[in-house]
């Protein structure tokens, strides 16, 4: 019984295997893309003023909307917890996820999600008032830790107590709202979570003065959009659009200057734009100027990165290196060819 | 009228399995079956087939692997080095925990305010209405948030109570702390021999409680009563206390006190636990006490009238005429709310609490991205003690039940 019932499962498994196969399709049958982002991560993931979806993982998603449509603005965009996101993302309930989602070898494996490259090389900090008078996390020995349940900075928290010989009390929260909410009413000492984040959520703090990111970064966590399993050539559209933006940033082009580039004798920028002879985006199925509607968008990398993350955008996070390997940084993109 | 008599020479026909009354009744439960079996296999094939198209399989082993996760309410040890089997054992610990302490407390306060209800005082009749309309029309989420953020909101923090000043002091001698993130009590310290005590203690209670068996017999044979409640009340604490004394106080209490961050020692009832425990006992105990008062009602006014003719005094009558004829009305409808209580605690992870559904249906199944498995587990853990809690009050129920001769 046994066997025949992994018999029909592996039965189904091998006639099923091209199911998926076909998420550019479906998108494009729907008009839109669907893109899960953060319900609520400042820089990443917001809704603004005029109720406009904004953001670092939302420009992403732009770009993708961009290079398959032509139209940014083709994209709904699907606020997801920390807890539901791979769900959603394997039950075909968004197309891509952008929420500051880190790389991992489990969830790249046993989860079944292809990671598409990184889009931001974060690190877990903690924030703390400064009223504590803290000035190391080394100096956290028995204190009360906020933290999202469901995270990667759940284990390395465990991880970096248990290395530096402390003993801490989590408090669990379901998002970064709550998080916040319970730290500002002192529930907890202080906040832990991906370094971006905390700096993001400082800023919008009543009193962002009275609050300090600790100097200390206890983890990698290497940020990136990412797929289901089963879909290789969506992978790649969604992985060159992601290196087209750090191409484009290396290169020198920007949302403002993407239309004089006409007679560049940089071979590169013509294959990137479309405007060459030979069209090799019709290998992944995209029209052949997908690439310059991404990065007419947003702008290249540095330019959704300063408004979203950087000086622009009053978050002031320094690139660091994030910044392109041409400039200090480890933004390094495979050759366009 | 006559019915018409079929006769018996006639053959079986295969349309008779609906127009013959003597087969319909078969044949629409046999067809009812295959709908419902059909039902639930394409569920099933539906299932396996999905999990195929994610490339998933249905497996348990990461039971056995490594949780890697800190959890902050632990009745048994448990370190991030511990099994997501454990982690899952500690988050059903946690609940069992809940579902205890909410259902005690849902019943001694609903048995107090379903009785008040009926009270002939306007004043209390009316209050206790406010209470069981208040708790009992408003969604159980919303008290579970509201006595939270209470707690945390209205509480000073441990750093309050730093300083040769502090905005904040400990209450009855120094001894217990309210902070905004918990409760700490001072925690009993066993020396040698304390468990002596505990023995002493025991066998009071044994004896206490063969003093009432003596004492009801009595009342039964010769009509008299015996001051049950004193006597044994003494019966329980003198000999204890008198050891306690004998032996040089064996047991001390350990006082919580402030280091570094937070309190440290004694007992910690986390804000999490608390808010969640009141408000699920708050929001049953209101079912509970219409359920009191139901039974009440429905045992007949002659009862009362009767007991106050003999000359019973109104408390003697309500515990010894109407609340055991009422006990069987109320004990049946009283597990449901038992059970209701038990799985609203699920809602724990809106204040953080780490329940079973906070570890194994939250950070474990995350973790490992085993929803499907993680969920079946759930809801076999659920439906397990909800079968547990109704076998056991309906064996305490039978005893209560009239003995029919």
């Amino acid at each position: 019984m046994k066997k025949l019932f992994l018999g029909v499962l592996t039965a189904l498994a091998l006639a099923a295997g091209g199911t998926f196969a076909g998420t550019l399709d479906d998108v494009k049958a729907r008009g839109n893309l669907l893109c899960g982002v953060s319900t609520g991560a400042p820089g990443f993931a917001t809704i603004d003023d005029s109720g406009k979806d904004v953001g670092f993982d939302v420009d992403y998603c732009r770009a993708l909307a961009a290079a398959i449509f032509g139209d940014p603005m083709a994209v709904k965009f699907v606020g997801l917890t920390s807890a539901v996101r791979f769900t959603a993302l394997a039950a075909g309930e968004v197309d891509i996820l952008a929420r500051n989602t880190t790389w991992t070898y489990s969830r790249d494996t046993d989860l079944k999600q292809t990671f598409l490259g990184v889009n931001y090389y974060d690190g877990q900090g903690f924030m703390v008032k400064k009223e504590l008078g803290v000035k190391s996390t080394t100096e956290l020995d028995g204190a009360t830790v906020c933290i999202q349940v469901g995270t990667t900075t759940e284990l390395n928290l465990a991880d970096y107590f248990k290395e530096n010989g402390m003993s801490y009390e989590p408090v669990p929260t379901a998002d970064n709202a709550e998080s916040q909410q319970q730290y500002l009413a002192g529930a907890c000492d202080t906040y832990t979570t991906d370094a971006s984040a905390l700096h993001g959520t400082r800023v919008n703090l009543e009193k962002p003065d009275d609050h300090l990111v600790l100097p200390e970064i206890i983890s990698k966590e290497p940020l990136g959009p990412l797929v289901r399993h089963g879909d290789d050539n969506w992978a790649d559209i969604g992985r060159w659009v992601l290196n087209a933006l750090v191409i484009a940033e290396e290169k020198g082009i920007t949302k403002g200057n993407i239309d004089s580039w006409k007679d560049t004798k940089d071979a590169e920028i013509h294959r990137l734009l479309g405007t060459g002879d030979g069209d090799i985006l019709a290998m992944v199925g995209l029209p052949k100027n997908a690439m310059y509607n991404a990065i007419k968008a947003g702008g290249n990398y540095g330019e959704i990165f300063e408004n979203n993350l950087g000086a622009t955008s009053g978050i002031n996070i320094e690139r660091g290196v994030n910044a392109s390997w041409t400039k200090g940084g480890i933004l390094y993109s495979p050759p366009f060819r | 009228m006559s019915s018409p008599t079929l006769p018996p020479s006639e053959s079986f026909k295969f349309s008779m399995l609906l127009s013959d009354t003597r087969y319909r009744g078969m044949s629409l439960q046999v067809i009812t079956f295959i709908i419902f079996m059909a039902v639930f296999f394409w569920l099933v094939d539906n299932t396996i087939k999905n999990l195929a198209l994610l490339d998933k399989d249905v497996s348990f082993n990461f039971l056995w692997l490594r949780a890697g996760y800190d959890i902050n309410q632990r009745l048994i040890p448990y370190t991030n080095d511990s099994t997501h089997g454990m982690a899952a054992l500690v988050g059903i610990l946690n609940t069992l925990l809940v579902a205890f302490v909410g259902c005690i407390i849902a019943t001694i306060l609903g048995l107090f305010v379903g009785i008040l209800r009926l009270s002939k005082n306007w004043i209390v009749a009316k209050l206790m209405s406010a209470y069981i309309e208040g708790f009992r029309n408003v969604p159980i989420l919303l008290w579970i948030v509201m006595v939270f953020a209470l707690l945390t909101e209205f509480t000073p923090a441990p750093r309050a109570f730093k300083g040769a000043e502090p905005e904040a002091t400990m209450l009855f001698f120094e001894s217990v702390a309210i902070t905004n993130r918990g409760t700490y009590f001072p925690a009993p310290v066993l020396a040698e021999g304390a468990y002596w005590l505990l023995l002493c203690f025991g066998l009071s209670i044994v004896a206490a409680i063969y003093f009432i068996r003596y004492a009801n017999k009595q009342k039964k044979d010769t009509g008299k009563s015996l001051p049950t409640f004193w006597v044994s009340s003494l019966v329980i604490v003198f000999p204890t206390l008198i050891l306690y004394f004998a032996m040089g106080q064996p047991v001390s209490l350990e006082y919580p006190y402030l280091k570094g961050f937070n309190f440290k020692d004694g007992i910690h009832l986390r804000n999490s636990f608390l808010a969640l425990t009141l408000a699920l006992a708050f929001y049953t105990s209101a079912f509970i006490a219409e359920i009191v008062r139901a039974g009440i009602m429905a045992v007949s006014k002659g009862q009362s009238e009767a007991a106050a003719s003999l000359g019973l005094r109104p408390n003697k009558i309500m515990s010894l005429i109407i609340l055991p004829q009422a006990l069987r009305i109320i004990v049946p409808p009283l597990i449901s709310n038992y059970l209701n209580l038990t799985k609203n605690s699920s809602l724990a992870i809106a204040v953080g609490y780490m329940d079973v559904r906070g570890t194994l249906g939250g950070i474990t199944l995350n973790q490992t991205g085993r929803e499907l498995e993680s969920m079946l587990l759930l809801m076999g853990f659920y439906l397990a003690v909800s079968l547990l809690i109704s076998s056991f009050i309906n064996y305490f129920n039978r005893s209560f039940q009239i003995v029919v001769r």
